[in-house]
């Protein structure tokens, strides 16, 4: 692959697009920092379309509509919301007149000021667009009053705006936005604007309803399943049995006799079957007989992978972190404390399976797609069809969850859609659909890791020596993302959270062996990356030694939390909430409870969860309850925090009661919920969600609810049952 | 081609009898508010109703909803209960990526429908075999309540 995410803007230019109203500035900046609301004033008019279009995120209809262009994938995180409530907060808008439309690709205008490109991932969508947001609605709101002030000839400090309406008090003269609007695209862009002090804040931190219920309640919603092109033809693609398959021959005659299918065409990974609907597709697949070319394919099972990797854990690896001399102090110990965990893989299992849809046509390639990495995709496209990344336009629609699977590095499923429509000379539009059993074995699962942990207690009980050490496949290393993401050999994703480790021990070592050599299974993130495992080995780890030391895990955790005051924050205001100091209430009928915690950071937010269970006689349990506690910075929207927090649990527990993907001669196992079960509602514990006040800048909450779920479940059984889960998932290991 | 009662209309279907009505309705029809999750029965996101019982349209062929009346989330609000569960729904921002809800939606309107004031284990009975992958659930069984006592 040509792309690497440091290419993303090689060019210095500014601009400007005529159109039929008048002239919108289109600003080409070499960072994507100047690109923010309009740039550098200019004397053009910001009129697109007969709507006042004063930055690439805003524009407000004659009608008063407040459109908000949102530079982010919309996946439940309830990023349009968070994104229209900053533009709305600074324009003193009606929230009820704000709608949202997703952005294209154009990395330079929507790039993610965090990274070198466009897209949405690591739960940095409002983190990195807080002020961007705010100043475009600011900057509209000064056109606005601009205009007012220059119809009225009054000066615009006596102008104030509230809820949509544009006022003069000394003169009693009204206005909405959109009566303004055209007057307002007349108005100088601003050079700069100032925000508002928080205190004055109407909108953030209220609770803004989402703007995308409605859509979602009434079967409106318009996901990339739902995009029907006139002429298209629906994909269904037979792909290898095994990871490194390809097709060695293939006999369609069956498939091409189902009425209804328009072509069989051979790709790179598999064979499509093209019809005009998918049921008539996917007919003509099971009738194919397609002979598979294994010299290459992948043939590993995950009970030889994880017995593979408990051997490598002997031998010490690249070091990721290392503190004083951890194997000095261990060897110095009178006791060594040690376990291992093992993970499995993980499906994302997303309740859309993935899909595509694209055209070629006149040198041009349009995408329909729940568009996650706007800019990898559209280089990757682009190179797939030998044209410029600026003939690829990306359309990005609602995605049915993704959970980081969309974000795939390869562009896996795109270039699939990308090889079919090329396949048939781009003759006609492609939707290509994978069912659940193709996107449950079509890999870039979380990948196994298996975790050694040791360490020595002082003579007061706390932690004096611990090594880590992690086996498993690096998500990063042949992406894009690998120059930024693996230094010296070291993925940064696979250590994340243990090389991190907040608490204050003198001799701390973390080292790292990767896998991808031997282990070709495809892998990708999956909601809280390396923390999804990192937190489960660390937290439990912890526990172990609190309960060895004879010590509260809270306050032994905060005892070694003293310059970590926000991971301290969280814990102590879940083990308040929770009621940590009271004894749990004993079950009615004589089953076993228990109580555990974890707290974990993870893109740069702080959670905290208590879990409790109850344990039947058979081993059988229920999660009852889960209280959570979360500090990331300033608050946008609390609600959609609580329910990130609430599904963040929500996906943490299906994973860890029965997520898991195996392999067996290089087959997966799975295929669909039947044998990969997911979370159910009566499943489902009650959550309670407590936010830590702060001022700080804001962070996501996308991914940080997912990892101390896991830990503090097991602590949560250990307490009940005296057993601790060393293997993920739990499953029926307590039943034994 | 068939013929099938939607939404309290005849309407001809160009695709064969043993097309499931999922496919029959996104890809004959065009009506995508019904969603396509796991193809077997697994995860409810092709809840439609037939004749009034909340059916996973994934795995009812065509040929099995000839004369009977068809309901889908695109028409549910036009009844009272579907209303409150939509409006319920909307109040408690229940839905994250919403690729689940318009099963969600249909399941819940069958249930406050044949038992106005469902209990949690009802709730659980009833609504276990739909899926939500954002484990919206804590909000699904408060809207659930929240539509039940908007209903009394």
């Amino acid at each position: 692959m040509n792309f690497r995410i440091e290419n993303a803007f090689q060019t210095t230019r500014r601009g400007f697009l005529k159109s039929g109203a008048g002239l919108a500035l289109a600003v080409v900046a070499p960072t994507v920092a100047l690109a923010e609301t309009g740039g550098p004033g200019h004397a053009g008019s910001a009129m697109v379309d007969g709507e006042f279009s004063p930055n690439a995120f805003l524009r407000i209809g004659t009608d008063g509509t407040v459109t908000v262009v949102s530079k982010h994938l919309e996946m439940g995180q309830g990023i349009y919301t968070g994104l229209a409530t900053l533009v709305a907060e600074e324009l003193d808008a009606d929230w009820s007149r704000v709608t949202v439309e997703g952005a294209p690709a154009d990395a330079k205008r929507y790039g993610n000021l965090f990274w070198k490109a466009q897209g949405t991932g690591g739960s940095t969508a409002i983190a990195n667009s807080y002020e961007q947001m705010r100043r475009a609605g600011a900057t509209a709101r000064a056109m606005l009053v601009g205009a007012a002030a220059a119809q009225w000839k009054v000066p615009a400090s006596q102008i104030t705006v509230k809820n949509g309406v544009v006022s003069h008090a000394p003169s009693g003269k009204k206005a909405g936005f959109g009566e303004l609007a055209e007057a307002a695209g007349k108005q100088p862009v601003p050079a700069s604007v100032k925000l508002k002090d928080p205190k004055q804040f109407n909108l953030i931190g209220r609770s803004a309803p989402r703007v995308d219920s409605l859509a979602k309640t009434t079967g409106r919603a318009i996901f990339t399943q739902d995009v029907k092109l006139p002429g298209m033809l629906v994909a269904v693609v037979a792909h290898p049995p095994r990871f490194g398959g390809r097709v060695k021959s293939v006999d369609d005659k069956a498939a091409r006799a189902v009425k209804g299918v328009a072509d069989v065409v051979v790709i790179a990974n598999g064979v499509a079957v093209l019809a005009s609907d998918y049921w008539t597709a996917k007919k003509g697949r099971d009738a194919l007989k397609v002979e598979w070319d294994e010299s290459q394919a992948y043939r590993g099972s995950s009970d030889a992978i994880v017995a593979d990797y408990h051997e490598r854990a002997k031998k010490a690896g690249l070091v990721a972190r290392n503190d004083g001399n951890a194997e000095a102090a261990l060897a110095k110990a009178g006791k060594v404390f040690e376990a291992e965990y093992v993970f499995p893989f993980l499906a994302h299992a997303s309740m859309e399976p993935l899909n595509c849809v694209m055209k070629f046509e006149n040198g041009q390639c349009e995408v329909w797609n729940g568009e996650q990495l706007h800019t990898a995709d559209q280089f990757a496209i682009a190179k797939a069809f030998g044209i410029e990344a600026d003939r690829v336009k990306v359309n990005m629609v609602y995605a049915g969850g993704s959970f980081g699977r969309r974000a795939n590095p390869q562009s896996d499923y795109l270039l699939e859609t990308a090889q079919i429509v090329k396949a048939i000379n781009g003759r006609a539009p492609v939707k290509l659909v994978w069912s659940r059993e193709d996107d449950m074995r079509g890999g870039f699962y979380r990948p196994i890791y298996l975790h050694r942990v040791r360490a020595a207690l002082d003579a007061k009980g706390m932690p004096v020596a611990w090594q880590q050490r992690i086996v498993g496949q690096s998500i990063i290393a042949g992406s894009p993302f690998e120059p930024v993401l693996v230094k010296d050999g070291i993925d940064v994703t696979s250590v994340e959270g243990a090389a991190t480790l907040p608490y204050a021990i003198p001799n701390l070592n973390v080292d790292l062996h990767t896998t991808n050599a031997d282990v070709k299974v495809p892998v990708q993130w999956w909601r809280s990356v390396g923390s999804t495992h990192t937190a489960y080995a660390t937290e439990l780890f912890l526990d172990d030694l609190a309960m060895a030391a004879g010590k509260d895990p809270v306050a032994y955790r905060l005892a070694l939390l003293k310059k970590h005051p926000r991971h301290a924050g969280v814990l102590k205001l879940a083990a308040e909430k929770a009621g940590w100091n009271k004894p749990l209430a004993p079950a009615a009928d004589g089953a076993k409870r228990g109580r555990g915690v974890a707290v974990h950071e993870s893109f740069n937010s702080f959670v905290a969860e208590v879990v409790e269970v109850t344990v039947q006689k058979d081993g059988s349990f229920k999660v009852d309850r889960v209280v959570c506690a979360v500090d990331c910075g300033v608050v946008v929207n609390p609600d959609v925090v609580k329910a990130q927090m609430e599904g963040g649990i929500g996906y943490a527990l299906a994973a860890a009661l029965t997520g898991s993907i195996t392999l067996k001669d290089g087959l997966v196992e799975q295929s669909n919920f039947n044998d990969y079960p997911v979370l159910r509602i009566n499943e489902m514990p009650r959550v309670e969600v407590h936010i830590v006040k702060s001022a700080a800048a804001p962070t996501g909450v996308g991914e940080p609810g997912v990892p101390p779920l896991a830990p503090a479940l097991a602590s949560a059984l250990r307490a009940a049952t005296g057993k601790t889960i060393h293997t993920l998932p739990i499953g029926e290991q307590l039943q034994a | 081609m068939a013929t099938i009662n939607l939404n309290g209309r005849d309407v001809a279907v160009d695709l064969p009898d043993d097309t499931p009505l999922l496919w029959a309705l996104r890809d004959g029809l065009n009506m995508t508010g019904t969603k396509f999750g796991c193809g077997i029965a697994m995860c409810g996101a092709c809840t439609v109703h037939v004749d009034g019982q909340a059916t996973r349209s994934c795995v009812t062929p065509l040929s099995a909803v000839k004369g009977k009346k068809i309901t889908t989330v695109e028409s549910v609000g036009e009844a009272k209960v579907g209303a409150a569960v939509q409006a319920a729904w909307q109040k408690l921002d229940v839905v994250q990526c919403g690729y689940c809800q318009s099963g969600q939606i249909m399941s819940a309107t069958a249930l406050l429908a044949s038992n106005p004031k469902p209990t949690d284990a009802d709730i659980d009975a009833a609504m276990s075999g739909n899926v939500c992958r954002c484990a919206t659930y804590v909000r699904i069984r408060a809207a659930i309540h929240e539509a039940a006592k908007s209903l009394a």
